[in-house]
């Protein structure tokens, strides 16, 4: 019965996103206030449908109710049951119900958090959402129903969860990204709605900014704990592979991104109008793109679920009318769209149009490397595959100018900056980054490559370049301190930002040049020496745990003679889905990682086994950490909830309100 | 000319140049890094119509099926070396390190490496089937005809 309660709500969630996207957008053309009214509560009992349905989802996994399809699949009684809620989320049918949810959570929440806009402005959006939602609706009741019986016939224990996502990693993992993915929908709604009426103004950046802010920090942290995840999951220490669906989740954020520097641009000078909307019609189309590549099964890839045809057509289809749609949107009212203006050959501006254009050159390199092969493969060329050194090389590349132009901007003013005031600071920043990245590694480590150099040197010029810029706001001999405190929390999201991008710069520069990998053959009480550790291995113990039998190595770790930790790796084997996997052990620190994993049993109770040093790998996810939350900081800048304040007030005393703000220290 | 003229010509041609630079770098990275994928048979008898066969050294994929009873491990050190079929033809994989777990005789996977004689492979990768309802769709296509499949693979659902 509540399978079936879950499927019906589902439907009735259709019923309201077809009347969300048709309703209030008619009134908002025929500007009648009844039926714009109406988007508001339609948005929210979409969001309450959907959840009903999600949880009628949750309860059958609880519940172990193995005659629903999906979760005779994807579950099983020995599965512990934070597992068992997980695994709603496991498999096609469930993470497309969590999409939905997630959608529609959006949507609830820009009709309520948005209380301040012009009530066309809302209706527009949560009609453009409700249509996001029309397709996504359909996608699952069609092709991916969730909550299919399997009566009369059912087995009496599901087929488990695939053991890889039994993790803590991924009980999360999903759902932060779907967050981030999703998020751009409203960025892309407020761009359509924006061009429907040809109404793009700084106001309008100013709305779409939080909203973008608030996607771009889920997306950040979903995938950088997607990269955690594969490296201590998959057992071979990697933290990325550009692996197809890698890449599908890293291109909206690179666009994202660039997004979000844009949108600054317009709402603070009103220029890039056109430019800004098409990054966020980009942002939200490649969103899709990655959901049809994981989707369809058109790619090779670790993430790939059972691939279906159907499935795969529907997602392009509903691909091809989005981009479609919006794309001739953009070209009949984007015209229409101008700028106004001006700005100087040398300005903050045109540092800014560095970063859009290397963002987007980045995101173009990572598309054509992931489609290649499937075009090759579609024009009957046979099969590639495009190595991990093309995307290695290219972004070595762009990551050069992309730093230095980091390093200059924040520095820089509106319109027009000269030179002179710059020179002098700049050129110290850069002697002592070079000079640094060539000490360091000299002092440091016992070998100097040129990765390393380049990584710490373009790192160490944004961390003193974005000093500098903080020590030129605040004025450091007047007031110190308090000074500090005068920084809007935008301006401290914007240094969170930039200096999380250098920490994640010195963590990747370093993992790739000073990691050692060892793949041995060890019989117990062997030992072997890394970097000032030594390691003796244990042997191999039995273990039980609640869905699986496990061989855990045991590995001593000494330094200087003392012991240090015990490793413990497991090679666990899932006797329902009949697949072993690998449990890494990990020593984390803060300058290094030292790593475990054990291979298969070889002859004379030896083992293959590996063993990693890995220096500031965790600065990679740190740097996340950083940028996420820069991010959140702006999100509570006082400028966005204020000048709502202000609208508002402005509109009770039917004047209009006045959007000029004065720029805070910028 | 006007300065906003020239302003956009530099515009213009920057970006013109900036892109031409980073497309001249993409396609020369790319035939860099493009492996082509073989199967056994097409590793022996050419692949496509004109029949091309891979030449020594270069790199490549290949992906079949784990001859049983093929595995050959080096009792010092970490070496494996193990056949891979699919219609007929027999070609030769070694590689040194660590199997991935769902490596088996008689399953699928794909190694990616250099071909070092005409039918034997040194891999730098060796990737297997990721569970029991996925394999690599290259290797399902290269297997299709192959009878082992129907016993080996049936179970596998849409």
């Amino acid at each position: 019965m509540i399978p079936e309660i879950g499927h019906f709500a589902l439907i009735i969630g259709l019923m309201l996103s077809i009347l969300l996207a048709s309703y209030p957008l008619y009134g908002a053309f025929k500007q009648k206030e009844g039926l714009m009214r109406l988007a508001r509560p339609l948005a929210l009992g979409q969001f309450g449908f959907t959840l009903i349905s999600f949880l009628c989802l949750v309860w059958a996994f609880i519940y172990n109710d193995f005659t629903v399809a999906y979760v005779a699949h994807n579950s099983n009684t020995a599965l512990p049951i934070y597992y068992r809620i997980s695994a709603v989320w496991g498999a096609h049918e469930g993470s497309l119900l969590l999409w939905v949810l997630i959608l529609s959570g959006w949507t609830a929440a820009v009709a309520v958090f948005s209380r301040t806009l012009p009530l066309d402005a809302v209706s527009r959006v949560l009609a453009v959402m409700g249509m996001v939602g029309i397709g996504f609706y359909l996608f699952v009741l069609l092709t991916s129903n969730p909550f299919e019986r399997l009566l009369p016939i059912f087995p009496v224990d599901g087929r488990d969860l695939n053991p890889l996502l039994q993790d803590i990693g991924l009980i999360i993992h999903p759902p932060l990204l779907y967050m981030g993915y999703v998020g751009f929908s409203v960025a892309f709604a407020f761009a359509i709605s924006a061009l429907m009426t040809g109404k793009l103004d700084s106001a309008w950046a100013r709305w779409s900014r939080p909203w973008t802010m608030a996607a771009w920090i889920f997306l950040t942290l979903g995938i950088a704990l997607g990269s955690w995840w594969a490296y201590y999951e998959l057992g071979w220490g990697g933290w990325w592979f550009w692996d197809p669906v890698e890449n599908a989740s890293f291109m909206p954020w690179l666009i994202g991104t660039a997004l979000i520097h844009s949108l600054a641009v317009t709402e603070k000078r009103g220029v890039f109008k056109a430019w800004t909307v098409l990054l966020a019609i980009s942002a939200f189309s490649l969103s899709l793109l990655g959901t049809f590549l994981v989707r369809s099964g058109v790619l090779v890839s670790v993430h790939a679920f059972a691939s279906d045809p159907t499935r795969g057509l529907f997602i392009l289809g509903f691909l091809g009318i989005v981009v479609g749609g919006s794309l001739v949107l953009f070209a009949w009212r984007g015209s229409e769209v101008k700028s106004h203006g001006r700005y100087e050959l040398f300005s903050r501006e045109v540092l800014l149009i560095g970063n859009n254009v290397f963002l987007t050159a980045a995101t173009l390199v990572v598309l054509l490397g992931t489609l290649l092969p499937l075009f090759y493969k579609e024009l009957g060329l046979g099969s590639i595959s495009v190595g991990a050194p093309f995307f290695n090389d290219m972004f070595t590349v762009l990551v050069i100018p992309f730093a230095i132009l980091l390093g200059i901007g924040p520095l820089t003013r509106w319109r027009r900056q000269s030179w002179a005031p710059l020179a002098m600071p700049l050129t110290i920043a850069g002697g002592v980054a070079l000079l640094l990245a060539f000490a360091l590694p000299w002092i440091f480590a016992d070998s100097m490559t040129w990765h390393a150099v380049l990584g710490l040197a373009l790192a160490i010029w944004v961390l003193l370049a974005t000093v500098h810029e903080i020590r030129l706001r605040v004025g450091v001999k007047k007031d110190g301190l308090k000074g500090l405190m005068r920084l809007t929390k935008s301006h401290w999201a914007m240094v969170l930002g930039h200096v999380g991008f250098a920490v994640t710069l010195i963590g990747i520069a370093l993992t790739s040049s000073y990691t050692i990998e060892k793949d041995l053959r060890m019989a117990p009480g062997d030992r072997v020496e890394m970097r000032g550790y030594q390691f003796e291995f244990k042997g191999v113990k039995p273990i039980e745990g609640p869905n699986y039998t496990a061989s855990a190595g045991v590995l001593a770790v000494y330094k200087g003679g003392k012991e240090l930790t015990t490793l413990v790796a497991e090679k666990r084997f899932y006797p329902v889905q009949r697949s072993v996997m690998t449990e890494a052990a990990i020593d984390a620190g803060l300058t290094r990682d030292l790593y475990m994993a054990l291979g298969e049993e070889l002859d004379g109770g030896a083992w293959a086994v590996r063993i990693y040093y890995k220096p500031f790998v965790r600065w990679i996810w740190a740097g996340a950490l950083f940028m996420s939350f820069g991010g959140l900081l702006m999100l509570l800048d006082r400028r966005y909830r204020l000048k709502g304040r202000v609208v508002k007030a402005a509109k009770q005393q039917g004047t209009s309100p006045t959007l000029k703000q004065k720029e805070a220290s910028a | 000319m006007n300065p906003r003229r020239k302003k956009r010509l530099l515009a213009a041609l920057a970006i013109l140049g900036g892109s031409g630079a980073i497309i001249g770098l993409m396609t020369y990275a790319l035939t860099q890094n493009i492996d082509l994928f073989y199967t056994p048979s097409e590793l022996v008898n050419g692949k496509g119509h004109s029949l091309e066969k891979p030449v020594v050294g270069q790199r490549l994929r290949i992906g079949g099926m784990v001859v049983p009873g093929s595995v050959k491990r080096d009792p010092q050190s970490l070496k494996v070396s193990f056949d891979v079929i699919d219609k007929g033809p027999i070609a030769t994989v070694v590689y040194e390190g660590i199997l991935p777990d769902l490596f088996r005789e008689g399953q699928g996977i794909v190694a990616q490496g250099v071909l070092i004689n005409a039918t034997t492979v040194e891999a730098s990768e060796v990737l297997a089937k990721h569970d029991e309802e996925y394999m690599p769709p290259e290797v399902a296509e290269a297997l299709k005809d192959m009878d082992h499949m129907k016993s080996d693979y049936g179970k596998t659902e849409s």
